[in-house]
C-alpha cells in the first residue's frame, strides 16, 4: 500500500479527540434527520388525543387564568399597569419556550439510549430538533398572545407597540440558545449523575420565580433588581413585555449580557455534549 | 490489488466493571482537582488501587485487520467473544479505549432492524424517519420509496400506524428500509434471525445482491451456512483477540473445529442409534496421549474413544468416517480392518486407534463415529471431532492442485 493512498481516509476514529473538534458539519449533513425528528415530535405527541394541537393553546390559557386568579386576585401582586391576563400570558409564552427547551433536551441521552446504542448519527441532532419543534409550539402560543393583544388593543389603550418589537427574533434566539445550552449540559451530566434529572424538574420551577414572569421588574427595589438581572432570562421576558405593551424595562446592555451568556453556555454545552456522546453508551 | 476501505489498527476496548465514578459530584470534583494538580485521587482507598486492574474487562485486545473494497467479511466468534463490541466501535456507537480505525467511504450499520421506529407514526412516516436515522437523505428515500414498500409487502397498511402491525410486518418493513441503504460499507449484525423462512431467503438474496454490486459488507452471524454463502473472507474472534483471518471456509471450519474438537463429554451432540451402546468421550491425541487438534502431514494420529454398554449386546463393531471440509468422505476405518474384536462383555471399553502417517492434503477434517453390529446402529455421531492437517516441509511441496485430497509417497527413478 503506497503512502499516498494511506492518506485518503474519509473517517479516522481515535479514542481521544481534541476538545474543540465539534464536527458540526456532520450535523448539517444530517439536516433531513433533524427535520424528521421535529415532525415526529410534533405529530406523535397529540396522536390519539381528541383536541389534538389545540392543547398547545389550552395549556397557556389555563395557566394564565390560574395565575390571574392566584397572583392577581388573591395575592394581589402588581402587574405594573398591564391588564393581568395580558401580563401573565406574555410572561408564560416566553417562559414556556425556555422551560420546554430545557426540560426536553436535558434527558437527551437517557431517553434516546436505545437508538443511540444501535446507530450512529450526530447526537446533537436530537436536542436541536427539540428546540426547533418547540419553536413551532412557541409560534402557536405567540399567535394566541397576539389575538389576546389585539382584543386589548381594540377595547382599551394599554397596548403600546413599539420598535423594540423587531427584537423578537433575537429574544427567541437567546431563549432557545440558553435553553439548549443548559439542557445539553444537564443531559451530559445526567449520564453520570442521575440525581440531576429530579433536580431539573423543580429547578425550572424555582428559576421561574427568579425571572419576572409573575411580577414586573418595576416593583423591585434597586438592589433586588440588580440581583434579578444576573439572571439572563430576566431581561428577555421584560423586553418582550415592553415590546408589546410599552410597560416594562428595556435596556440594550442587559440584552447584550444575555446574548453573551447564551454564547458561553451554548459553547460549553456543545463541548461537553461532544465529550459525553462518545462514551456514554458504556455507562448508561 | 483492490483498495483498502477499512483499516483497523490495534483496537482495544476496556470496560470498567462495577461502579462508574464515585457517584457524587463533590467527590468527583475533588478527584478531578487533585488530578490536575498532579496528586493521587484522595477518595481512592488503598484497596481500590489493588482492585483497579481486576475490575477492568478487556472486551477487545489489540485487534488489527484490513478489509478491501468489495470484500464480504464474516466475523465469527462465540457469544461474549467481542464481536458485538467490535461492531459497535466500527459503527461509532462507542469509541475504542486505544487504537484506531480508518474508513474510506460512507458507512452504515444495521445492528438492529427498525431502530427509531415510532409506534404512533404510520408506515410511510417511519420509512422516512428510519431511513434518515440510518443516514439516508430525504430525496434518496423518496426515490426508493416504492421499492421499499414493494419489498416489505405491506402496501395496504402503509398509512396505518406501525403499532397496529403484526410483528412480522413490522420487521419486514424495517428490513426493507435497511436493505435499500446504499452505503459503500455496510455492517450487519444477525438481522437474519428474524422473519419466516421465505423472508429470510429474501434477505439473504438481497445481501448477496449488495455484495455483488461491489460494496463492502461486514457480517456477524451464528449461522455458519449463511456465512459461507455470503462471505468471501472471515475473521475469528476469541476472547477479545483476533484468532484467525483467512478465507471464509477455512475460518468456519476452524471455528466448528474449536467448538467441538477433543470433547471429553459426548453430551449435547445429535446422535442416532438404538442406544445399546453410547460413546462417552472421544478425542484426538498424539502418540504420548496429549490432546491435539492438528497434525503434520505424514505423522501419526490417535483417536481415543470410550464406549459404554447400556444393554446386553452380542458383539460390537466401531467405525470412523473421515470427511474433508467440503463434506466429502475421504476415508473409512473400522475394527475389522485388522481383525480386531472388541470385547463385548465389559461395561466400559476404552479404545485407542492409531492412524499411520496421515497423508491427507492440508485442510480441516471431520470424523464421524459409529458403533453397531452389522447393519444395526447402536450409536452414531456425525462430525464430532475435527483436526487440521498441516503442510509438512519434509514433502518439499508448498501447494497442491485444487480438489486434490490425498498425497501418496512416491519413488522416482529412470529405468
Amino acid at each position: 500500500m503506497s503512502e499516498q493512498e494511506d492518506e485518503n481516509w474519509t473517517l479516522v476514529v481515535k479514542p481521544k479527540t481534541k476538545w474543540f473538534d465539534l464536527h458540526l458539519n456532520d450535523l448539517w449533513h444530517y439536516r433531513d434527520l433533524i427535520l424528521l425528528f421535529v415532525k415526529r415530535d410534533f405529530v406523535a405527541v397529540y396522536k390519539q388525543t381528541i383536541l389534538g394541537p389545540l392543547w398547545y393553546i389550552i395549556q397557556p390559557l389555563l395557566t394564565t387564568i390560574t395565575f390571574t386568579i392566584i397572583f392577581g386576585n388573591i395575592a394581589k401582586i402588581s402587574t405594573g399597569g398591564v391588564p393581568s391576563v395580558l401580563f401573565y400570558l406574555s410572561g408564560i409564552t416566553m417562559w414556556n419556550y425556555f422551560a420546554e427547551c430545557l426540560n426536553k433536551t436535558s434527558n437527551t441521552f437517557i431517553s434516546n439510549a436505545s437508538i443511540f446504542g444501535k446507530v450512529y448519527f450526530p447526537r446533537l441532532a436530537v436536542p436541536v430538533s427539540v428546540v426547533i419543534s418547540n419553536l413551532i409550539t412557541f409560534f402557536i402560543q405567540l399567535l394566541l398572545f397576539i389575538c389576546v393583544l389585539s382584543y386589548y388593543a381594540y377595547t382599551s389603550s394599554v397596548v403600546n407597540l413599539n420598535s423594540t418589537m423587531f427584537l423578537l427574533p433575537l429574544l427567541v434566539l437567546i431563549m432557545a440558545g440558553i435553553g439548549l445550552g443548559m439542557g445539553i449540559i444537564i443531559s451530559s451530566l445526567t449520564t453520570k449523575y442521575r440525581d440531576l434529572r429530579f433536580l431539573i424538574a423543580f429547578g425550572v420551577q424555582l428559576l421561574m420565580y427568579a425571572t419576572p414572569v409573575i411580577y414586573p421588574m418595576s416593583v423591585l427595589s434597586p438592589k433586588q433588581k440588580s440581583i434579578l438581572l444576573l439572571n439572563p432570562l430576566s431581561s428577555i421576558v421584560e423586553t418582550f413585555r415592553y415590546a408589546f405593551t410599552g410597560i416594562g424595562e428595556f435596556n440594550i446592555y442587559y440584552l447584550i449580557y444575555s446574548f453573551l451568556f447564551m454564547i458561553v453556555v451554548l459553547f460549553l454545552g456543545v463541548v461537553m455534549f461532544n465529550r459525553v456522546e462518545k462514551t456514554f453508551m458504556d455507562s448508561v | 490489488m483492490s483498495k483498502t476501505v477499512i483499516k483497523v489498527e490495534n483496537l482495544s476496548k476496556d470496560y470498567r466493571l462495577g461502579e462508574v465514578g464515585s457517584g457524587t459530584i463533590s467527590r468527583d470534583i475533588n478527584a478531578w482537582w487533585a488530578k490536575i494538580r498532579g496528586y493521587e485521587n484522595p477518595n481512592l482507598r488503598v484497596t481500590d488501587l489493588a482492585r483497579d486492574s481486576s475490575t477492568v474487562h478487556n472486551a477487545l485486545k489489540n485487534i488489527s485487520f484490513k478489509v478491501n473494497e468489495g470484500d464480504v467479511l464474516g466475523i465469527i466468534g462465540k457469544n461474549g467473544a467481542g464481536k458485538s463490541t467490535l461492531l459497535k466501535i466500527l459503527s461509532r456507537v462507542t469509541t475504542p479505549t486505544s487504537g484506531q480505525f480508518k474508513v474510506r467511504g460512507r458507512i452504515a450499520s444495521l445492528l438492529e432492524v427498525g431502530t427509531g421506529f415510532h409506534p404512533d407514526l404510520t408506515g410511510r412516516e417511519n420509512i422516512y424517519l428510519n431511513g434518515a436515522i440510518l443516514g439516508m437523505r430525504k430525496l434518496e428515500i423518496a426515490s426508493k420509496f416504492d421499492e421499499i414498500v414493494a419489498f416489505s409487502g405491506v402496501e395496504k397498511f402503509i398509512d396505518t400506524p406501525v403499532k397496529r402491525y403484526s410483528s412480522g410486518m413490522y420487521v419486514r418493513l424495517a428490513f426493507a428500509v435497511a436493505a435499500h441503504l446504499e452505503p459503500e460499507i455496510l455492517i450487519v449484525d444477525e438481522v437474519l434471525a428474524v422473519g419466516d423462512m421465505e423472508f429470510q431467503k429474501k434477505c439473504l438474496g438481497k445481501m448477496k445482491d449488495v455484495s455483488e454490486q461491489g460494496r463492502t459488507v461486514l457480517f456477524v452471524s451464528h449461522n455458519m451456512n449463511a456465512m459461507q454463502q455470503l462471505c468471501s473472507k472471515g475473521i475469528l474472534i476469541e476472547k477479545g483477540q483476533l484468532a484467525m483471518e483467512d478465507k471464509i471456509d477455512a475460518v468456519v471450519n476452524h471455528y466448528i473445529g474449536i467448538s467441538k474438537v477433543g470433547t471429553l463429554s459426548s453430551e449435547g451432540f445429535a446422535r442416532r442409534g438404538n442406544k445399546s451402546v453410547l460413546f462417552k468421550s472421544f478425542y484426538l491425541s498424539d502418540s504420548k496421549g496429549n490432546r491435539i487438534d492438528s497434525v503434520m502431514m505424514g505423522e501419526d494420529l490417535f483417536i481415543n474413544v470410550v464406549v459404554e454398554k447400556m444393554t446386553e449386546i452380542k458383539s460390537l463393531d466401531v467405525s470412523f468416517t473421515l470427511r474433508n471440509s467440503m463434506g466429502e468422505a475421504i476415508s473409512h476405518i473400522q475394527n475389522m480392518d485388522n481383525d480386531f474384536i472388541i470385547p463385548s462383555d465389559d461395561q466400559l471399553i476404552a479404545l485407542r486407534i492409531k492412524l499411520d502417517s496421515v497423508l491427507f492434503v492440508p485442510n480441516t477434517y471431520f470424523i464421524s463415529v459409529w458403533a453397531g453390529c452389522n447393519s444395526e446402529a447402536y450409536d452414531c455421531i456425525d462430525n464430532c471431532m475435527s483436526f487440521d492437517v498441516l503442510n509438512n516441509p519434509v514433502f518439499n511441496r508448498m501447494v497442491y492442485p485444487h480438489n486434490i485430497k490425498v498425497f501418496l509417497r512416491s519413488q522416482w527413478s529412470i529405468i
